[in-house]
């Protein structure tokens, strides 16, 4: 199949860019992973179940569904990519489809738009194993999704802008939340209040909605152990003190059904990564158009910083601007997006100031007892990290290495952050070459199409 | 911050290879400090595959290198073996067709006569020693002597078994030398380590190193992808590869020359591996390259077409023109030694290297000839053209 512009992911930057491209004539196909598009954000509830629950943005997510479905964009759902290849007649996607991911398509594309947005990180505690532990997302999503409720009383801890959202939405949907623990000191909020002055009337919208429903609210505090025998009872939460360390006799039992637990988000980096392009820090590099520094590649939303769907609409509606121009061989005019640049750079400067504000709390990794789980695939503990530290191990690669921390079915994305703060060094991004376990027969097939008989290696037999 | 220290010998490099040396040149009683820019098995060590083997070397130097190698390794083992998963586990290579499977069990009668242990599998026997290989193979050749390591557990631990003072962090900016041109140690960022013996056991960078000390050494990188399976419960017994692998090891051309070893490991996945290209240091991922390796497995066994590959990675392993490793002594800087160059069998060659440039180091009969390693047996090129 071909296309001129494939958009990976369906979020609010990949929509926004399909749609601003193919309004200037660009023939776009959108692909992602999940069933409908959406992406983190405008996550629809499951078909049947009503709309009962609040959605986030809901009437910007009505305007964008209808702007979708009326434009010629090709929607794919359910195209999981696991690769996209750089060839000399122009970029092909590789995707497999459908739950079982068994078959894969290839999608060729003049350009293609990374947006495929973040994931969220966890740092490790005892007990965070436990089922009825989730992530503070796989909370949201279960809400959002499928409009279950993890559990009759909730905890929501951890530290990001996140735990905000979730913790009034699941109180919204009438489940009890304990506590919101955040590591975060307020007394750091007002350093940022000029960046965050976008994002102030949102938290106090968020502030009045805890409130209503009676949630408590700990500030730097973090949660130390999870309690459960076969899945979670409690979780003992304790007080902070300046330099991160839990303070002494400080602890306390709060019990609880659920945990949604959450330590900021990731951008997925994947993709972009075997293809090439320059990385800065953990996210993908673009430049004033939101092009990568590989020819053909744009990227957009949090797939480039994590920010919020606001920053990601806008930096998707100027992507899909700048591909239709160039694709047509013309040099885009700034100013036609000026609005959206606008946006893009007070998102940027919020983003920038909670990223600063919300660091997970120092010290993680030192309180982290020796036979805590780190790596859930791998079953590692963090006295195995710390075996291979003194074996000689100096960063995350050489104790994964030594410990197979990160080299199971995740491939590192739950337990990157976790290694990383037992070691004691910052996480660095991963190289994962398949942005989706592929089978081996797809490979082996694509090999004996591409490969003509006179370019295989042919056996010289038996001669050394 | 500097600091200045002394020993018999500085060893650079805590890859495999200057693991082994470490060990053996502890064991022979000198006083070892090991200096890496990196942490330990940071280098190719870490990128690799551990097979130990054999059967894929022709009767000459190589293989005399390997035997003295596995007979080590298999003494290691007896200390070390759980920690670095040793698994004796044997080899097994294939033909796929019967003019295949005639050169192989020629290939295999010159190797008996050099010392290797290797038993003709016929047709009809294959599916008893290897039950999931596909249907209609001519025959194989199993080798007892091919065995494997984890090669990052195999450095680390041996590194630490030799008692070695370790030094990471620090890159080797110079080899020091005398007015008279010998060796007195290196020096690094962080301070002057001084010695009157360093061995140059920096893999892939080998070449650097050399020109550091102001001697030539012509070591390149040649690419290699491997692919890594999901965990899968035991079905794969022994080390299997076809006969192409033999073939490639030695050749010469720069295009790409898959030939997939399919491997169990330990710890569940299966591995592939490795392509063969030269490409220089592009780390960016090739995926004609993985292509091949899943053609070339799901070949041998079918069953794995539905299993899913979950990482590939690359390496670059360090060759030398002929394909020989340097081991031994530089002439042309008293108190240097090298142990580089290893290409695509460096954790299988490492004990037998380490005991040589050990044996060498303190003035002994190295157990092998080390003529056909002589690290200056490459003339300087006449225009000095950058390797
Ligand atoms: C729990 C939670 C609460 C939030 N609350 C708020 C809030 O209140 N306010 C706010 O502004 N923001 C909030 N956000 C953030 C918001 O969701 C993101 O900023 C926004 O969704 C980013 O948009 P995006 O288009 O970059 O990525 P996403 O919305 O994450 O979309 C990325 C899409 O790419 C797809 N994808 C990824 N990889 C692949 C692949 N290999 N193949 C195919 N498809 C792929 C995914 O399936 C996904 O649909 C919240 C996020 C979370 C997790
Ligand atoms: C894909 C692939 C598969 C392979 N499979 C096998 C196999 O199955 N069996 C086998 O036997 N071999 C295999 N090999 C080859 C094997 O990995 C290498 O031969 C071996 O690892 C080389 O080890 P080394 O210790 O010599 O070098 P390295 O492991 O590269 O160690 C060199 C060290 O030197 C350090 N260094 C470099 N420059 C400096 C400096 N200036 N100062 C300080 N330190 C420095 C580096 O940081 C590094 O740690 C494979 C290789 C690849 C790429």
């Amino acid at each position: 199949m071909r296309t001129e512009l494939a958009v990976i992911g369906a979020g609010p930057a990949g929509i926004a860019a399909a749609l601003a491209a193919a309004r200037r004539g660009i023939r776009v196909t959108l692909v992602d992973a999940a069933p409908a598009p959406g992406g983190q954000y405008f996550r629809q509830p499951a078909p049947g179940l009503g709309e009962s629950v609040p959605q986030h943005g809901g009437r910007t997510w009505t305007r964008l569904r209808d702007a979708l479905a009326a434009s010629p964009v090709d929607v794919r759902p359910e195209h999981h990519v696991w690769c996209v290849e750089r060839e000399s007649g122009g970029l092909t996607v590789h995707a497999l489809l459908g739950p079982e991911q068994r078959a894969s398509v290839e999608l060729c594309a003049d350009a293609v738009l990374l947006a495929t947005g973040g994931y969220e990180t966890v740092l490790p505690f005892p007990g965070w194993t436990l089922p009825g532990v989730v992530t503070a997302g796989g909370a949201q999503a279960l809400l959002k999704g499928g409009l279950v409720t993890p559990g009759g009383t909730v905890v929501v801890a951890g530290t990001g802008p996140l735990l905000l959202p979730v913790a009034t939405g699941l109180a919204a949907a009438g489940v009890r939340v304990a506590a919101l623990v955040e590591s975060t000191h307020p007394a750091r909020l007002p350093r940022h209040a000029r960046a965050l002055a976008g994002k102030l009337p949102e938290a106090a919208g968020y502030a009045a909605r805890l409130l209503r429903h009676r949630v408590p609210v700990l500030t730097r505090h973090t949660v130390v152990r999870a309690h459960g025998k076969d899945r979670l009872t409690g979780v003992t939460v304790a007080a902070l003190d300046a330099r991160g360390r839990v303070r002494p006799a400080t602890e306390r039992l709060l019990p609880c059904d659920a945990l949604a637990v959450g330590h900021g988000m990731l951008p997925h980096t994947d993709l972009a990564e075997s293809l090439g392009c320059r990385l800065d820090g953990h996210a993908v590099a673009v430049d004033a158009e939101q092009r990568t520094d590989v020819p053909g590649v744009w990227a957009a939303g949090e797939a480039t910083g994590v920010g919020g769907a606001a920053l990601a609409l806008a930096e998707g509606h100027i992507a899909g601007r700048s591909v239709a121009a160039r694709l047509r061989g013309t040099t885009p005019d700034p100013d036609a997006w000026a609005p959206a640049a606008r946006v893009r750079a007070r998102g940027r400067t919020a983003a920038a100031a909670l990223h600063a504000l919300h660091g997970p709390p120092a010290h993680w990794g030192e309180g982290v007892p020796d036979d805590t789980v780190i790596c859930r695939c791998e079953e590692v503990t963090a006295g195995a990290v710390r075996e291979a530290l003194a074996l000689g191990a100096g960063d995350t690669r050489t104790v994964k290495l030594l410990t197979r921390a990160g080299m199971g079915w995740c491939q590192g994305r739950m337990c990157a952050p976790g290694v990383a703060a037992v070691t004691g060094s910052p996480p660095a991004p991963a190289r994962r070459p398949f942005a989706r376990p592929v089978p081996l027969g797809v490979l082996a097939a694509q090999h004996h199409r591409t490969t003509s008989p006179e370019h295989r290696p042919r056996p010289e037999e038996g001669s050394p | 911050m500097s600091e200045s220290l002394t020993c018999d010998v500085v060893v650079v490099g805590a890859g495999m290879t200057g693991a082994a040396c470490a060990l053996y040149a502890a064991r022979a009683g000198l006083d070892v400090t090991v200096v890496d820019r990196g942490p330990v098995a940071g280098g190719t060590t870490g990128a690799g595959e551990g097979n130990l083997l054999v059967s894929d070397k022709a009767p000459g130097p190589e293989l005399d290198l390997a035997l003295l190698s596995l007979r080590l390794w298999a003494e290691l083992a007896a200390l070390h073996g759980p920690d670095v998963e040793y698994d004796a586990k044997g080899g097994l290579v294939v033909a796929e067709t019967p003019e295949a499977y005639d050169g192989l069990r020629a290939f295999a009668d010159a190797q008996r006569a050099a010392g290797v242990t290797a038993e003709p599998v016929p047709a009809d026997r294959l599916h008893d020693v290897e039950p999931r290989l596909a249907p209609g193979l001519p025959g194989g050749v199993r080798y007892p002597q091919d065995a494997q390591v984890m090669p990052a557990l195999a450095a680390a631990h041996l590194l630490r078994a030799s008692g070695a003072r370790l030094l990471t962090g620090r890159e080797v900016t110079r080899v020091l030398r005398a007015r008279d041109g010998a060796v007195r140690g290196v020096r690094t960022p962080r301070g002057d380590v001084h010695a009157p013996a360093v061995v140059n056991a920096v893999g892939t960078w080998g070449g650097e190193l050399a020109s550091r000390a102001d001697v030539f050494l012509p070591v390149m990188p040649r690419r290699g992808f491997v692919l890594v399976t999901e965990p899968l419960p035991p079905r794969i017994r022994h080390k299997v590869y076809a006969a192409d692998y033999v073939a490639d090891v030695a050749g010469e051309t720069a295009d790409l020359l898959t030939s997939p070893v399919v491997e169990g490991t330990a710890a569940g996945p299966v591995l592939v591996g490795a392509s063969r290209e030269r490409v220089g240091f592009d780390r960016s991922l090739s995926l004609p390259a993985v292509r091949a390796l899943a053609a070339g497995a799901t070949r041998l066994f079918p069953f794995l077409s539905d299993v899913r590959a979950l990482r590939t990675y690359a390496g670059f392993r360090p060759y030398l023109p002929d394909h020989l490793p340097a081991i031994g002594p530089d002439r042309r800087a008293p108190g240097l030694f090298h142990a580089c160059g290893h290409e695509g069998a460096g954790i299988g060659l490492a004990p037998g290297t380490g005991l040589l440039i050990a044996q060498a180091l303190t003035g002994r009969t190295p157990e092998l000839d080390l003529a056909p390693f002589r690290p200056d047996r490459f003339p300087r090129p006449a225009k000095e053209a950058a390797p």
